[in-house]
């Protein structure tokens, strides 16, 4: 993990040009803010689906079974971006041509999962090299993106936005009414295993700011928080793109003041809002219900 | 809507036999449903009812022998049949509006998303609700209504689409039973009112025996129809589930069936 060692006491107060002044000052931080902000826009938009496809645990497994891949790629010499997508992407599209009968498997899952970070284990330690490299994988290194970097970010990301709303209506279709979805034409198993490469992709590039052990909470944690809160599918998926966006620049500036990691950050403002949104949400359902109800009685009341 | 005169076929099925791989279903099936029937199809569980509506959707080949659907050979994404598939229940954690499973029906198939003619799919969105009368839960998630209120917004998106058919597999199974009166009376004028052509795979005849033009048998390997005098008999029915099956017949001319309660507690497949 990269220590921070910067200006004694860096600007920090209500002149906000002067405190976004103060964290773009830095080439570092100009990359992190670049590349955390492409990677929440795809880890929300696509973390919607995946919450409402039951897909969680499996995204969480595949950024393990990435790790193996990483690591295994530095180890022969390669960067560990390739290892990570080539073995994201193989297993998502062997669990996406499962389609849903992966739904529910924890176990099978759970040791893939276990085992992936074995491997990746055996893979560093054959490696021999600091044990630095399997920390930056595990739990991100933000701080450390190359100019490069954000470039092969930057296309990624929007390479997985723009393929998720390009088939946004037929995914939708096949998420929620598989059978239905099906007769109507929608290619149900090619779309279910083309989702998960692109999800693969997106925890590939997650990995990047939160690491493999952290991609809960970018990729589960907007959306089911965007999910607490409406029950409009387009809706969700904005929120829970903002929400992600909003968590990565929070966690980045906290980061920048408060000498502890980045991803700690990350994680708690997720889990914190989660649980807020928990409180909150209920009580707002409540009193929409309430007001929909009063307006049913007003209705009543004004009919013959 | 480019409705078919009626008594003219809609549904021809010559020497048609299903299977799955060399698992034969049935076969030797040949009959006739005209447009704006309503077909009840009945049979014990496993006897292929709904392996009948994957042939008509296109969803598997025949066999052998011939299909025809609307002057047509069946394929998947036909905009003239509405299909409403069998499921046990609908995740009670799902948090998305019954307004937005009736909107798939629309335009789910195409890719994308949604711009243009909002305002028109609403109008009709609002229009498939009304008709099924579920307005006043439609913004709910879905997951959180009753079975009834959950079959008639599937229902709702079945028709948005505009279909000529309907093919309907065991919309009453999971309802009590004032609902499963409730439902089959709404499809019946829903059928009337767009001359709708259906299709309905029950377990319990009794609910649907008023409305019933015609029953489709699925059983022993083959496949038979007729006008429910003809075949809901004590004889016929005992044959067809190998059970003690009994029709009763009531001063007023009613029937009601007993003995296939038992059959439906088990229902699968």
């Amino acid at each position: 993990m990269h220590e921070l060692h910067l200006a004694v006491s860096p600007y920090f107060g209500w002149d906000l040009v002067r405190v976004v002044q103060e964290l773009l000052h830095y080439t570092f931080m100009q990359h992190a803010y670049e590349a955390g902000t492409i990677v929440a826009l795809s880890a929300g938009v696509i973390g919607y689906f995946v919450v409402l496809r039951g897909l969680s645990f499996a995204a969480h497994a595949l950024s393990h079974i990435g790790f193996a891949g990483a690591t295994g790629a530095v180890l022969i010499g390669a960067a560990p971006i390739v290892g990570l997508l080539a073995f994201t992407m193989s297993a998502g599209a062997v669990m996406g041509a499962l389609g849903q009968r992966i739904r529910g498997r924890d176990v099978p899952i759970g040791l893939v999962m276990a085992w992936s970070l074995g491997l990746g284990l055996l893979f560093t330690a054959l490696y021999k090299g600091s044990a630095g490299l399997a920390i930056g994988i595990l739990f991100g290194q933000i701080f450390g993106i190359t100019t490069q970097d954000v470039g092969v970010t930057l296309v990624a990301g929007l390479v997985t936005v723009l393929l998720v709303l390009a088939g946004y209506r037929p995914l939708l279709f096949a998420t929620l009414d598989e059978e239905v979805a099906e007769a109507k034409g929608v290619p149900v198993r090619a779309l279910s295993i083309a989702f998960m490469v692109v999800l693969a992709v997106a925890v590939s590039e997650a990995v990047q700011v939160v690491g493999v052990l952290l991609i809960f909470a970018l990729i589960v944690a907007p959306a089911a928080i965007a999910e607490r809160f409406t029950t409009r599918p387009s809706r969700g998926v904005l929120v829970s793109a903002v929400l992600a966006v909003l968590f990565t620049w929070a966690g980045l500036t906290v980061a920048y003041y408060v000498p502890y990691p980045v991803g700690f950050f990350i994680t708690t403002i997720a889990f914190w809002s989660y649980i807020l949104a928990r409180v909150v949400a209920p009580s707002l359902a409540l009193r929409g219900r309430g007001r929909e109800l009063r307006a049913r009685e007003e209705q009543l009341r004004h009919s013959p | 809507m480019a409705s078919s005169a009626p008594n003219q076929p809609v549904i021809v099925a010559d020497d048609l036999a299903a299977a799955y791989g060399s698992r034969l279903i049935w076969q030797n099936a040949s009959f006739t449903v005209n447009a704006g029937e309503f077909v009840a199809v009945l049979g014990p569980n496993g006897s292929g009812k709904s392996t009948l509506l994957r042939l008509l959707l296109g969803l598997l080949s025949p066999a052998a022998g011939s299909l025809i659907v609307l002057g047509k050979r069946p394929h998947r994404g036909n905009a003239d049949v509405g299909y409403v598939p069998q499921r046990r229940s609908i995740d009670s954690d799902l948090r998305v509006r019954g307004r937005d499973f009736v909107h798939l029906g629309i335009d789910g198939n195409r890719w994308g998303i949604d711009v243009g003619k909002t305002t028109h799919n609403h109008q009709r969105i609002d229009q498939a609700i009304a008709s099924v009368d579920a307005l006043a839960y439609a913004d709910r998630p879905i997951g959180r209504l009753s079975g009834g209120e959950q079959q008639r917004l599937l229902l709702a998106q079945a028709l948005v689409g505009r279909p000529r058919m309907l093919l309907l597999d065991e919309p009453l199974a999971s309802l009590d039973l004032r609902n499963q009166i409730v439902i089959a009376e709404l499809v019946a004028d829903l059928a009337r009112a767009n001359r709708l052509t259906v299709l309905l795979i029950a377990h319990d005849i009794n609910p649907l025996l008023p409305i019933v033009d015609r029953v489709l048998y699925v059983a022993h390997g083959g496949v038979a129809i007729g006008k429910p005098a003809e075949v809901i008999t004590t004889e016929q029915l005992s044959r067809l589930y190998d059970a003690p099956i009994e029709v009763l017949h009531d001063s007023h001319g009613h029937m009601f069936v007993v003995g296939l309660e038992a059959e439906s507690a088990h229902h699968d497949a």
